[in-house]
C-alpha cells in the first residue's frame, strides 16, 4: 500500500461543512489536505446548458445517487424508509446540488427539551453561532431583506431575489390570511459577489448553476482555501479511518483515482461526509479496539437519523405566473414555526413557496397522478397547468428517535467494494400531525390566492436531501458521538463537523446552520490547539 | 456504480411504445402541434431512454400481456384499456413509460413553439424575472417580533 506524508489535518469531505473548516482552519499554517470521493464540477457540463436539462434531472443530475449511478456515488438502500435518500458527490457536495435556499435554524430550535419538553437540547445555543451564522453569510454571499420579524436579525449581504409574478401571488393570498411571509434568504447572487456574476433566471437553481451566479463551496470556500494552502485531492474515497495502539485515529486508507490504496497518515482526522455518509465511514472502520465502528461505544453512530418530511401542495391560478423563468425559492412564512399549545403536535414549520416548473416537469408530475390525462383532452388540461403553478412546501421540524437509523448493507456496494449504506426510517406521531396541520394550512393559502386543482404530495420524491443526527454532539458519552465542540467522546483527535452533529432537526433547509456549526467546531480548534488532544 | 446492460428495444417493443406515445399525446390540429409519435419525436424517445429502458420495457411486456399480443396491433378499446390498467398499476413501469415519452414531447422545437416558448437551453440567456410588488410587504414590516427565544 502506498503511503504518503503525514499532514496535520485530514478532512474527510468537502462539502457545505468540509470547505468551511478547511478554510478556517488556514489561519493555523497547519498541514490541511482533504479528500473528497467526487469530481470538480465544471459549469459548462450543467443540465441548463442543453436543451435535455429538464430530462438529466433524471440520468446523471439525478438527486437519487441510486439513479444517478456515477461511479463516484455510493449506494444507499432506502427500500426500508418512506423518505428517499437525496445527495451529491463531488467537491462542493451538496452545495452543488440544493435549491440556494438559506434559513438558519431559530433559538428555540437548540433548546426543544427546556422549551416543549421533547427531545433533547443541543448543548450550544443559536447566540454562540451567531457570528458564525455572519461569516459564512459574507462568505457564501447571501441574498435578502433585513428586518425580518419572523426570525432574529441577520445582514444579507445582497438584496433580496425578485418576488415576480409567483411571490406577488402568494403575498396577496398570506395577507389577505394576515400570516406572515418575507422573501426567502438565498445564496443566489443578485449582484456581482466576490467574482460571481448576479443572477439571469436560467432557471432551477437545484442541479448545478452554469451562470455560477449560485453559491456552492467549490467556488466559494475552496478557492480560497487552496490560496492559502490546503491540498484537495478529488476522486479519492476513503475506505476507513484507522487508529493506533492509543486508540487515536492515524489517518485513512483510501482509493486514488487510479483505483491504488493508500495510506494518509494524520495528526487529526474531521470526518464531512454529511448524516449518511460519516455514520457509513465510522460503521466500515471497525477494528479490534473499536468492534462496532469507529467512536461508537454509545452505540449511537447511525442513529437517531432525520431526514426532514416535506409535504407539498399545489394548484393552478388563472394568470400566468414565473414557473422555472426564476430561481426556485420565493417566498418563505414563519407563521407556524414556533410551539403553539393550541396544537396537537410540539414545534412547527417552515412554509417555503416554490416559483414554478418547467414544461418537462409540469408534464411529468401532472400526469402522473392523472390531472393530465393521456389522450384527448391531455393538451387542454396542460396548458391550464403550465406557468400558472403555486406550491407550497411545508419544511416540518424532524425529531430523532433511536430507531431512524444508518447501517451498512453488506450487499450493495460501490465502486471499490465497500458497502453501501441501509436506511431505516419512520416518520413519528408528532411529525405526522405537523405534517397534516401544514397541508391544512397550505390548502388555506393556495385557495386564498384563487388556486385550483390542487394536489397532495404527502411525502416528494427523493426529496429534500436533508441528513441529519447520526453522530450526535452531547456532553453524556453514553448518549451522544461528539462532545459540544465536536471532538469525538471515543477519540481525541477525530472530529466531526457535517449535519451528523445535529441534536434535532429544525424546520428549515439546514446547510447555513451545517456551515456555522462547523465554523464554530474549527473555531473551538484553533482556541484549544495547545490541549486540542487532552 | 453502474448502469446494468439492458439489450434495446425490440422493433416490435418500438411499434408497441409508438403505439402508446401516440395514445398519450395525440397529435392536434386545435393546437397545432404533433403527436407523440411523430418521427422527429419518437426517435428521441427511442435514442434517449437511458436509464428508464428496463421499466419501459416492464411497461412494455405489461401491455402485450393485457391484449394478449402485440399492443401496437390491438383493436382501440383493448388498448385503451389495457393503457388504463397500466396506469391503475403505478409503480416505476408507469413512471418510466411516462417520463420517456413526455420528456422528449416537451423539448420539441414544434411544441415549445406551441407554448409561446422559445426552444432554447436556459443558459446563457436566462430570463426576465419582474421585480413584482413589493408594497405587499409594509403590512408584514409592521408586525411584532415573532420568533422565540430560548435560554442561553
Amino acid at each position: 500500500m502506498k503511503r504518503n506524508d503525514i499532514v496535520d489535518v485530514l478532512i474527510i469531505g468537502s462539502g457545505a461543512a468540509g470547505a468551511a473548516v478547511a478554510w478556517s482552519l488556514t489561519e493555523t499554517k497547519m498541514r490541511i489536505l482533504c479528500l473528497e470521493q467526487g469530481d470538480w464540477m465544471k459549469n459548462s457540463e450543467f443540465p441548463s446548458t442543453g436543451r435535455d436539462w429538464e430530462a438529466r434531472r433524471f440520468a446523471d443530475f439525478d438527486i437519487s445517487p441510486n439513479r444517478r449511478r456515477r461511479d463516484t456515488d455510493y449506494p444507499i438502500n432506502d427500500d426500508a424508509s418512506v423518505m428517499k435518500i437525496a445527495n451529491f458527490n463531488g467537491v462542493g457536495g451538496g452545495t452543488v446540488f440544493y435549491t440556494a435556499h438559506w434559513p438558519r435554524l431559530h433559538p428555540s430550535d437548540f433548546k426543544v427539551k427546556s422549551l416543549d419538553g421533547v427531545a433533547d437540547d443541543w448543548p450550544i445555543d443559536y447566540w454562540t453561532l451567531e457570528k458564525f451564522f455572519e461569516e459564512n453569510d459574507r462568505m457564501m454571499g447571501v441574498s435578502g431583506l433585513e428586518g425580518d420579524p419572523g426570525v432574529p436579525p441577520r445582514h444579507p449581504p445582497m438584496p433580496p431575489i425578485p418576488l415576480g409574478k409567483t411571490g406577488t401571488a402568494y403575498g396577496k393570498a398570506m395577507n389577505k390570511l394576515g400570516w406572515h411571509w418575507w422573501p426567502s434568504d438565498v445564496t443566489v447572487a443578485t449582484t456581482e459577489y466576490e467574482g460571481r456574476a448576479a443572477c439571469v433566471n436560467i432557471g432551477h437553481c437545484t442541479p448545478g448553476c452554469a451562470h455560477g451566479a449560485k453559491a456552492s463551496t467549490d467556488i466559494t470556500y475552496w478557492p480560497l482555501a487552496i490560496r492559502a494552502g490546503v491540498e484537495l485531492r478529488p476522486r479519492c474515497r476513503v475506505r476507513e479511518i484507522t487508529t493506533n495502539e492509543h486508540g487515536m485515529a492515524s489517518g485513512a486508507i483510501y482509493y486514488d483515482p487510479d483505483g491504488k490504496e493508500c495510506f494518509q497518515p494524520a495528526e487529526m482526522v474531521i470526518v464531512a461526509c454529511n448524516g449518511v455518509g460519516t455514520p457509513r465511514l465510522l460503521l466500515n472502520s471497525k477494528s479490534g479496539k473499536f468492534p462496532n465502528g469507529l467512536a461508537n461505544s454509545s452505540d449511537q453512530v447511525g442513529r437517531n437519523l432525520m431526514l426532514h418530511p416535506w409535504p407539498q401542495v399545489r394548484g393552478y391560478v388563472e394568470e400566468f405566473v414565473d414557473g422555472d423563468r426564476g430561481p426556485m425559492t420565493s417566498i418563505w412564512s414563519k407563521q407556524f414555526y414556533e410551539t403553539d399549545p393550541n396544537r396537537d403536535f410540539a414545534r412547527g414549520y417552515t412554509l417555503q413557496f416554490a416559483r414554478g416548473t418547467g414544461p418537462v416537469n409540469e408534464a411529468l408530475q401532472s400526469v402522473s397522478v392523472d390531472q393530465v390525462p393521456w389522450g384527448q383532452g391531455h393538451h387542454a388540461a396542460y396548458r391550464e397547468r403550465l406557468y400558472h403553478r403555486l406550491q407550497v412546501g411545508i419544511a416540518c421540524d424532524d425529531l430523532p428517535e433511536a430507531h431512524n437509523r444508518v447501517t451498512l448493507d453488506p450487499e450493495r456496494k460501490d465502486s471499490h467494494g465497500i458497502p453501501g449504506a441501509k436506511i431505516d426510517y419512520t416518520i413519528g406521531e408528532n411529525t405526522r400531525r405537523m405534517m397534516e396541520h401544514g397541508i391544512a394550512r397550505a390548502t388555506d393559502i393556495l385557495q386564498a390566492a384563487g388556486a385550483k386543482h390542487l394536489y397532495t404530495s404527502r411525502t416528494i420524491l427523493n426529496s429534500p436531501g436533508h441528513m441529519l443526527g447520526t453522530a450526535r454532539m452531547g456532553t453524556d458519552p453514553d448518549r451522544s458521538v461528539v462532545n459540544p465542540w465536536g471532538r469525538c467522546h471515543d477519540v481525541k483527535n477525530l472530529f466531526i463537523v457535517d449535519g451528523s452533529v445535529w441534536v434535532t432537526g429544525g424546520g428549515v433547509n439546514p446547510t447555513s446552520t451545517i456551515q456555522a456549526v462547523a465554523l464554530y467546531i474549527a473555531d473551538q480548534i484553533k482556541q484549544r490547539l495547545a490541549t486540542l488532544f487532552d | 456504480m453502474r448502469n446494468d446492460p439492458e439489450p434495446p428495444l425490440s422493433p416490435a417493443e418500438e411499434r408497441d411504445l409508438r403505439r402508446v406515445a401516440a395514445m398519450m399525446v395525440p397529435a392536434s390540429t386545435e393546437y397545432d402541434v404533433p403527436g407523440a409519435d411523430d418521427p422527429t419525436i419518437f426517435a428521441d424517445i427511442v435514442k434517449s431512454l437511458g436509464r428508464d429502458l428496463g421499466d419501459v420495457r416492464r411497461a412494455l411486456g405489461a401491455l402485450r400481456e393485457s391484449v394478449g399480443g402485440a399492443f401496437a396491433d390491438a383493436d382501440a378499446s383493448r388498448a385503451e384499456v389495457a393503457a388504463a390498467a397500466l396506469r391503475d398499476a403505478g409503480g416505476a413501469p408507469r413512471a418510466a413509460i411516462e417520463r420517456a415519452i413526455l420528456q422528449c414531447y416537451y423539448r420539441d422545437d414544434r411544441v415549445l413553439r406551441s407554448l409561446n416558448i422559445e426552444p432554447r437551453p436556459p443558459f446563457p440567456k436566462g430570463h426576465v424575472l419582474e421585480q413584482g410588488d413589493w408594497s405587499l410587504l409594509d403590512v408584514v414590516k409592521k408586525r411584532p417580533k415573532m420568533w422565540r427565544d430560548a435560554p442561553r
